[in-house]
Parts: C-alpha cells; sequence; structure tokens
C-alpha cells in the first residue's frame, strides 16, 4: 500500500546550528499548539527566510511544520478527553480547532475513532502514567501522521478563519 | 555510597559554552577538566551530589569517526537525546532565578501529578525537565 509520499525522504545533511533554531519553532508549537503558527511565525522565531522554513523543518522532523502541529494538537486532545471530564466542543476550542465538526472529523481521520468513542475506551483503562515525566507521556500518546490529508482540510477551515494571533508565549 | 552510577556523559555543541551554562547558570562545579590536544575531558557535578558526574562531552574524531560524529551534532540540535531530569527544593523559585539569567525555557511551572514541573533546554539542544517532587 506504500506510495511514493510514505517513503522516507532521502537523507539530508543539516548545519546543526540551523537544527538548534528549527527545534526553537518546534519547542514553541509544542508549548503553545492552540495558537495560530503561520509559516512567518515559525519562520521568524528559526531565524531563516519563510521559504527556507517549510522545507528545513521537513528535512529535519520528517513532517511538514503544519501536520507536526496537528499531531501536537490531536495529541493535547487526547489527554484532555483522557483525563478530564471537559465537554468534547470545550476540548476542541482549547486545542486550536474553530469547530467542533472540524475538530471531530480531523480527530477521526487521524485516530480512526470518534472524540467521544476514544474518551469511552481511555478511561474504562487503567493508567500508571504518573511515574514517567509528562513530556516523554505526551511525546508517546501523539499520532505518527503519513498522510497530508487531514492537513488539507485544516488548511481549507483555515482559511474561512481569521482569529487574531494570540500574544507570544514565553 | 561505595556503589552506583558514577559518570554519565552528555554530547554537547560546544564545551566552553556548556561550562559556562552548567555552572555559571545552573550552579553545577567542575569535578575534571582534562585536555589532551583537541580532546577534552570534562564533567562537571551538582554541588548535592558529589558521587555523580555528568561529563560534557563533544561528539568528535577520534572517539567517534568523522560521519557519526556529524550525525550526532544534529541529533542533539534536534533535541532527540534521551530525557534528563533535575530535581529541585522549589521548582517556581528556580525557574525564576534561571530564567532572569537566559536559561531557555520550553515550558513554565506547571503543577501536576502533586509535583510542580519545568522544562528547559541547554545551549546544545539537550532537553532537562525540572522537578519538584512531593515524593523527595
Amino acid at each position: 500500500m506504500s506510495t511514493p509520499s510514505d517513503r522516507p525522504p532521502p537523507r539530508v545533511r543539516q548545519d546543526p546550528e540551523l537544527l538548534r533554531r528549527l527545534l526553537r519553532a518546534k519547542d514553541r508549537m509544542d508549548a503553545a499548539s492552540h495558537e495560530d503558527w503561520p509559516v512567518h511565525r515559525l519562520a521568524k522565531v528559526s531565524n531563516v527566510s519563510e521559504a527556507h522554513f517549510a522545507r528545513s523543518f521537513k528535512d529535519a522532523f520528517g513532517v511538514p511544520p503544519h501536520r507536526y502541529l496537528l499531531t501536537r494538537r490531536i495529541e493535547r486532545a487526547k489527554a484532555l478527553l483522557r483525563d478530564t471530564e471537559q465537554p468534547i466542543l470545550d476540548i476542541a476550542l482549547q486545542t486550536g480547532w474553530n469547530s467542533l465538526g472540524t475538530f471531530g472529523r480531523t480527530f477521526r481521520d487521524i485516530t480512526g475513532e470518534s472524540p467521544g468513542e476514544l474518551r469511552a475506551r481511555e478511561q474504562a483503562a487503567q493508567h500508571e502514567l504518573r511515574r514517567v515525566p509528562h513530556c516523554f507521556v505526551s511525546a508517546a500518546q501523539r499520532p505518527g501522521l503519513t498522510t497530508a490529508v487531514s492537513e488539507k482540510r485544516r488548511r481549507e477551515a483555515d482559511a474561512t478563519k481569521d482569529a487574531p494571533i494570540k500574544s507570544e508565549a514565553t | 555510597m561505595s556503589q552506583g552510577i558514577g559518570v554519565v556523559g552528555l554530547y554537547v555543541r560546544d564545551q566552553d559554552e556548556s561550562l559556562d551554562f552548567y555552572v555559571g547558570k545552573l550552579g553545577f562545579r567542575v569535578h575534571t577538566d582534562a585536555r589532551n590536544g583537541d580532546y577534552r575531558w570534562l564533567t562537571v557535578q551538582h554541588p548535592d551530589q558529589p558521587s555523580f558526574q555528568l561529563g560534557l562531552f563533544k561528539p568528535q574524531a577520534p572517539v567517534l569517526d568523522d560521519a557519526t560524529a556529524q550525525s550526532v551534532r544534529e541529533i542533539v540540535a534536534k533535541g532527540a537525546m534521551p530525557p534528563l531530569v533535575l530535581n529541585v527544593d522549589d521548582c517556581r523559585a528556580s525557574y525564576d532565578r534561571l530564567r532572569a539569567l537566559g536559561v531557555e525555557f520550553t515550558q513554565p511551572p506547571e503543577a501536576r501529578y502533586g509535583n510542580v514541573d519545568a522544562n528547559f533546554r541547554d545551549p546544545s539542544g539537550n532537553g532537562w525537565k525540572m522537578i519538584e517532587s512531593r515524593r523527595n
């Protein structure tokens, strides 16, 4: 079933100094995945041109920046579904979506189940996650995204959205 | 204590830069700083933990071949080295102090599971979690 886009890209040598700055952009998305992260904002964090940013990021981390952001949002939504009793709409809005419909569709595309199904299944299970540092748990819970389908949908959804960019996290 | 782990090393981008960071900012002290040509064995230790040394090592030839050293430098810069945990008595106070010194925090202090934790990176990209634990 593998298509050409599923194959890992050829190994690219990258400058460690550049990689360290790209990591900074990734850290910023990690810290505030609910915020909007247009390429110009990420490129500024990494101190590279917009044109250079998306390509270098994908070479470094294997996914385009916005698909990476999507994995963080889904992971955070999964944690809130598992650990809280918040309504699903609140969780959608908190994790960066602007409608329940987009959230539910994207969530199902990526995880294969609806937010409600995941909540029911996770809350019935036993977890021993308290002894593991949170950053590690969250990384382990992140979905792997090998297709761009949801990303396209998200971009279409974003095109209609003009939410103000929240203040920069420190 | 006469038994236990003695040294664990980190790969770093630049040993002088790391020394400034771990000693000048985090408050570690130098245990050994020995040079042999381009090679430098540099270890630091936490003042409260004299039985343990943290090595600050550069991925370099001849210890690693050049191609491997380059790969390791890239991996370090991408933050892909294993997690590191620093225990502190007061996470919020440490955060304020270290942040004022210019330490790059990636997560401000958060309370969860009865602990308070924050994340920072060393200049090379190594990620640390700083934990104030009620269990201690």
